[in-house]
């Protein structure tokens, strides 16, 4: 071990540089150190890109799918979704007389080809009949089994034919005929008839749905492509991506713009009350008070039917009101709270004592500090609402129709869901993304911008 | 203790009033003759139905008449149920709302508990995705979708087993009860689940947790003593805030499932304009999340030894 | 060394942990086993059903069945709505009722007389209410008096009009005592009418001429027909419990003097709901007996393999014009380019899609009585066809004759039920392609919409009509001008001249012309767009029959029905 001198130099005090000063990773501030949270939060990432491309979906959408959402297919009623289909051109449809150009009647016959616009029946008499009763079904009916949906029935002998124009789609159908007694029940004498339905379209329905620029360039017999649907069509036969994209508009705007406005009507009273203090804000907490126990959904409702939409509205403003005027005491109580807390921090008065103004002190640390807890209050906000107006929806009681929304579109989808199931599988679908990504994001705002309310995960 | 109960109770009263008169000029401001209906009325007709209501009197002469029966506790005749009183259609509904929705939050506590805490015992293993993804149902899916979904699925369950293993729809057993209750507390279930999840992580890290390993106390007493009863806490706060959406928001569930609870007599008092119905509804409403909501604060003072209630 | 312990000991703490929330679980489905249990006595408390009967249950010769909404009051001199109509139906009887086969049958009268100037009742000895007494004629001298007390405000006092001094007594001009009906003795009804009418015979079924007696109604201090003990039963069964919103059980009763039709032992009415859906469901587990299938449930039926019928329910929707003189409805051009551009059969077959419902032709449907036969087979309505053409020429002609540059949008008032949303945004979208015409849809709770077609704040409204009795008369006299039931104004004396006619004719024939008359008026004049005459599509149980469905009288009637 060797000896180590120490001289009088050594015990000079160290020189001050600067270099214990510097900074040696770049400066942060307050959202750029959020934001690198938020990158590393892949849920949060994930949602947020859930986010973006449900606001593309809304706004560039329409641009691209340009289907006008109120357009009425009425050749393609809750069609689900599949490719292209085609239809054959027809003469529009004129009433029949029952007259057949058969040389003979045989059992259950077609007078004419059977399209969606009409099949043409007549039948040959049954034995003991003293009447007739025409059934249509979608399957083949056994012995002794149910023989479908009756259709028609007449008592009087002469009258054996009929034009079945009932929501036709192009399948295959099982007519059957029964002879009736004279009491109206059923002899057991049938005749019955296998037939398959074309898809066809009148040249005026083509030129209204804008297939062709005019009705003269079809003539019947011609075969023509119908409008694509890809995500299927409603009960009217309205395209459903585009009611869904017309749908977003209307949830997300509901969705977005209530929580926005309650929040920011939330922060201007809560910031009042916790900057005044003493009785006014006692005054103003009470009164909030009061409006929290006001029974929300209750009074969503009351509130909706108050405001009274008038003709031709869609009633979207009303309950954008009754939301915020509702909503807003939350809001205002987290803010006042913040503010209370924060006044009392020891970086105000340190930023006090070195001559901060009361300007500056709003600006620059009780807004900004404040703010990370708002914006998250507001992205679990957006859920809510859009639950809200699907909640009122269901009941009658949303948006005015012939505005979509996916609540309203859910609520006429549940009616079909065994049937057509697609009419309740995309609004629900949509609803339940949004939701979910306003959620995660929510979560994921939270644990980048708040250490306190950061969840240990 | 008492004071302070006295003090909220005195406040509650305060607000019933205060929520009394916003749904009365929130009902009268809805435009509509609650007296129109399908045949048209003469003259003389109307003049009698309108003293009976008394609506012939100004506004505010009505709602002191209004004020007056509340004190009373007297809300009125329905004016479509004609020979009904309003206090016996809250009697009479309102236990069925209430027994759905005191199940439904039932489910929805200790179901969020049970899930929350394992979930957090099997951090990232099979059933924590498991559970979370079924949260994540739970929170995103509206629960008229699920209470469709799910009287299909017992029709269902019934039509393959052959006998009716729990009804489809309709009130007055167990039996009637459990599937509508589950599917109204299902959302909240969700929630809690995640509350409890979250709670449960930051416990499991906190030094009385740690200090209670070191100092060798067995791990059965751990988990209950220090773990669940510290998780359970921010759910019981929230319970007050549940309790509100869940007895309101059952009219759903109540008109999916025919349940004849008074959420559904709420909507039909609405579109009806039955303006006894719905001050009588509301008001009665109103009192009881208030009272609810104080109830869960006491609650919370009990169990939380921290929280000082003054 | 040091890592290996402790993650032991962590695998043994999560062990001990899960056991404890096995067990905690375990606790959880035990408590709640008790809480329901306990919810259950306490819903006892409440509710008397236990348990849900099966749709059929033959040991206690019973059937359940569900109705659409809750009767509001059983009290028949108020009551105004069809399920209260149902319930009523089967509990009381008239003077006269409807059959099996919906023709007018002897109910408490054992025989009647009717002429121009009134009619007697003879009531049957054995009538008697529930409570053994007799139904005696001073019961239905009470109950038409209190329907047209101006304090018990009766809203279709105005169907007991045709008694002598009705109207007068109804308006509080004269006393009740001064009402033209009479009990000469205890079973015997004199009715003097204030002018000659050719179907009182059918008046006499409908539920506001339903007997009730004073001192009970007296005892029950105004809350008569709100509760099952608040109610006396003269008809084929009687309520003996209704737990409101959810149940009613309806027995057998055992003073109803024709006891040889009456096959079941007891109807429970399991469910109250008005969802379709939950309707389908209930039936596809066998527990109602019928239920209605709404459009979107045929596929699942056909696929159910169930016997599907079919039942018009005599009621007719339309299109109501404001024929008020501020409204561009007024003018008749624009009436006509409507009525041309859109096709009912088109929004019977592609839009509401139920069968049954018929495309609208006529203000009267198919099932009135002419002379002879139907009315109208007698008297086929003249219709419009689709014509796109001929509907843009007289839009023009309108657009000329009221000076517009171009049509402000109409306003179209409808309710806010599924139902008329659908054919609101049909025809909004019918119009707009046709025409070119905009439409505000104005879409207004049940109350709202009243209130606004009394005061005519609508240009066209989505209205609908069913009879209140079984003669023409119920649909004609809609469009007199006196009619308050006439929301769009229309007034035209030729029209009122037939209503009169129709009104005071006793004979068949010439009534039977004005109808017809009044049928050419509206379809010139263009008063309506008829759309569609209702009909349902119902399933019932197999093991269940002699089920009635009627047009006039309580709609569905199980008083017939039997299990096999």
């Amino acid at each position: 071990m060797a000896e180590t001198a120490f001289t009088a130099d050594d015990f000079q005090p160290a020189a001050a540089t600067e270099s214990a000063q510097t900074v040696s990773r770049p400066s942060l501030s307050y959202w750029q150190d959020a934001w690198i949270r938020l990158k590393a939060n892949r849920r949060a990432l994930f949602s947020l890109y859930l986010v973006i491309g449900l606001s593309l979906f809304t706004l560039i959408g329409p641009l691209i799918w340009t289907v006008d959402p109120s357009l009425q297919d009425l050749e393609q009623i809750s069609q689900p979704p599949g490719a292209n289909r085609d239809a054959v051109v027809v003469m529009p449809h004129r009433p029949w007389d029952g007259t057949v150009r058969l040389p003979e009647i045989r059992g259950l016959e077609l007078a004419e080809p059977a399209t969606t616009q009409s099949v043409r029946l007549a039948w040959a008499p049954l034995p003991n009949a003293a009447g007739y009763r025409l059934y249509r079904n979608l399957f083949p009916a056994g012995e002794g089994q149910a023989l479908g949906l009756p259709l028609f029935e007449t008592a009087s002998l002469n009258e054996r034919h009929f034009e079945d124009r009932l929501d036709l789609k192009p399948r295959t159908y099982h007519y059957s005929v029964a002879a009736l007694d004279t009491q109206g029940r059923m002899t057991g004498a049938v005749h019955r008839l296998e037939l398959a339905v074309a898809r066809v379209v009148t040249a005026q329905e083509a030129q209204a749905m804008g297939l062709v620029a005019e009705a003269g360039q079809l003539k019947p017999g011609d075969r023509i492509k119908l409008r694509a649907h890809p995500l299927g069509t409603d009960y009217l036969g309205r395209d459903l991506l585009a009611r869904l994209m017309a749908g977003a508009r209307v949830s997300l705007f509901i969705g977005i713009a209530a929580p926005l406005l309650f929040i920011a009507f939330g922060v201007i009273y809560g910031a009042a009350a916790g900057f005044l203090g003493g009785w006014a804000d006692q005054a103003l907490m009470r009164f909030s008070d009061f409006v929290v126990a006001l029974p929300f959904l209750l009074f969503m409702i009351l509130l909706r039917v108050a405001s009274g939409v008038q003709p031709g509205e869609s009633g979207i403003t009303p309950m954008v009101l009754a939301m915020v005027l509702l909503s807003w005491p939350a809001a205002a109580r987290l803010v006042r709270g913040q503010i209370l807390q924060i006044r009392e921090e020891g970086y105000i008065s340190a930023s006090r004592l070195l001559g901060g103004g009361a300007p500056y002190l709003v600006l620059r640390h009780m807004i900004p500090n404040t703010l990370g807890v708002i914006l998250v209050t507001m992205t679990f906000a957006v859920p809510t609402a859009i639950f809200t107006e699907a909640f009122l929806s269901f009941i009658g009681m949303g948006v005015a129709p012939p505005t979509p929304s996916w609540g309203s579109m859910c609520n006429e989808g549940i009616k079909t869901m065994l049937t057509t199931p697609h009419e309740l599988i995309f609004p629900a679908l949509f609803i339940s993304v949004t939701v979910l990504a306003f959620n995660l994001l929510g979560d994921g705002l939270r644990d980048a911008l708040d250490a306190r309310m950061r969840s240990a995960e | 203790m008492l004071r302070y109960s006295l003090k909220r109770l005195l406040q509650g009263l305060v607000t019933v009033f205060f929520i009394a008169t916003a749904t009365f000029f929130a009902m009268h401001s809805v435009p509509g003759d609650p007296l129109a209906s399908d045949k048209a009325l003469t003259e003389r007709i109307r003049a009698n139905l309108e003293a009976k209501y008394g609506l012939d009197q100004p506004l505010t002469t009505q709602y002191g008449i209004f004020l007056g029966n509340l004190l009373q506790g007297d809300f009125g005749i329905s004016y479509t149920q004609e020979n009904r009183r309003v206090n016996d259609i809250i009697r009479e509904h309102f236990p069925v709302s209430a027994t759905l929705g005191i199940l439904a939050i039932a489910f929805a506590g200790l179901g969020g508990v049970l899930w929350g805490a394992l979930t957090a015992l099997y951090r990232n293993r099979l059933p924590d995705v498991l559970i979370m993804l079924a949260v994540i149902l739970g929170i995103s899916v509206p629960s008229f979708v699920f209470a469709a979904l799910g009287q299909l699925l017992l029709v269902q369950i019934n039509g393959v087993l052959g006998f009716s293993v729990l009804p489809v729809a309709g009130w007055g057993t167990v039996a009637h009860m459990l599937v509508p209750s589950l599917v109204l507390g299902l959302g909240t279930m969700a929630y809690l689940t995640r509350l409890m999840r979250s709670s449960m992580l930051e416990i499991v890290g906190s030094d009385f947790v740690r200090t209670a390993k070191s100092k060798g106390l067995p791990a059965r007493r751990i988990f209950t003593h220090h773990q669940l009863r510290n998780a359970i806490l921010p759910v019981v706060t929230v319970l007050g805030p549940a309790i509100a959406a869940i007895t309101t928001g059952g009219f759903v569930v109540e008109m999916v499932f025919a349940i004849p609870g008074l959420g559904r007599y709420f909507v039909q008092a609405v579109q009806q304009l039955d303006y006894t119905v719905i001050m009588g509804t509301t008001v009665f409403y109103g009192a009881f999340l208030v009272f609810m909501v104080i109830v869960v604060d006491l609650l919370y003072g009990w169990i939380d030894p921290r929280v000082r209630l003054e | 060394m040091t890592g290996a312990p402790d993650r032991g000991g962590e695998a043994a703490f999560n062990r001990s942990a899960a056991r404890q929330l096995g067990l905690f679980g375990l606790a959880i489905l035990v408590g709640l086993a008790a809480l329901m249990w306990g919810l259950n006595l306490l819903a006892s408390l409440t509710a008397t059903a236990g348990g849900a009967p099966p749709a059929v249950d033959a040991a206690n010769n019973a059937i359940t069945v569900m109705l659409t909404e809750e009767p509001p009051q059983l009290d028949s001199t108020r009551s105004t709505d069809q399920v209260s109509g149902i319930v009523l139906g089967h509990v009381m009887e008239g003077l006269l009722r409807y059959d099996d086969r919906g023709e007018l049958a002897p109910g408490m009268a054992e025989q009647w007389r009717i002429d121009e100037g009134g009619a007697t009742f003879q009531l049957r000895a054995d009538a008697r209410w529930s409570d053994g007494q007799p139904v005696t004629a001073h019961d239905f001298v009470f109950a038409w008096r209190l329907g047209l007390d101006p304090e018990n405000a009766s809203e279709y006092a105005f169907i007991l009009y045709p008694i002598k001094n009705a109207e007068a007594i109804n308006r509080g001009e004269l006393a009740v005592t001064e009402l033209g009906a009479r009990a000469i003795d205890e079973r015997t009804l004199a009715v003097e009418f204030e002018r000659p009418i050719a179907f009182f015979d059918k008046l006499t079924a409908f539920s506001t001429y339903l007997p009730v007696r004073e001192d009970f109604y007296r005892a029950t201090e105004g809350r008569y027909g709100a509760d099952a003990d608040q109610l006396l039963y003269n008809g084929p069964f009687a309520l003996s419990s209704w737990v409101h919103g959810q149940s009613l059980r309806l027995d057998r009763n055992p003073h109803y003097w024709d006891q040889a039709r009456i096959r079941l032992d007891r109807i429970n009415v399991g469910y109250i709901t008005s969802d379709p859906n939950t309707r389908l469901n209930l039936f596809k587990d066998e527990k109602i007996v019928m239920a209605n299938l709404a459009a979107e449930n045929l596929t699942n039926a056909l696929e159910q393999r169930w016997h599907i019928q079919r039942h018009m329910d005599g009621s007719i929707f339309y299109l109501d014009f404001n024929h008020r003189e501020e409204r561009l409805t007024r003018n008749l051009n624009l009436r006509k380019a409507m009525i041309l551009a859109q096709d009912p059969g088109e929004l019977v077959y592609k839009v509401t899609k139920t069968p049954g419902y018929l495309p609208g032709e006529s203000l009267f449907p198919r099932f009135l009585e002419g002379e002879r036969g139907k009315f109208r087979d007698e008297h086929p309505a003249p219709t419009y066809q689709l014509d796109v053409q001929a509907a843009r020429a007289h839009l023009e002609a309108a657009r000329r004759e009221l000076g517009l540059e171009a049509f402000p949008p109409l306003v179209l008032l409808a309710g806010d039920n599924p139902v008329s949303n659908i054919q609101t945004e049909y025809f909004q979208a019918v119009f707009k392609k046709n025409l070119g015409l905009d439409i505000k849809i104005d879409r207004q709770i049940f109350k709202q919409r009243l209130a606004k077609m009394t005061a005519g704040d609508f240009d066209l409204v989505l209205a609908g009509w069913g009879p209140d009795y079984n003669d023409p008369l119920t649909f004609g006299d809609l469009y007199a001008s006196w009619n308050l039931n006439n929301r769009g104004r229309y007034a035209s004396p030729e029209y009122d001249r037939q209503v009169r006619i129709a009104q005071g004719a006793m004979d068949a024939p010439t009534r039977m012309a004005a109808f017809a008359e009044m049928q050419r008026i509206i379809h010139e004049d263009v008063v309506i767009i008829p759309n569609y005459e209702r009909g349902v599509a119902y399933v019932t149980h197999p093991r269940v029959k002699g089920i009635v469905r009627r047009v006039v009288g309580a709609d569905t009637d199980y008083t017939y029905a039997w299990i096999e």
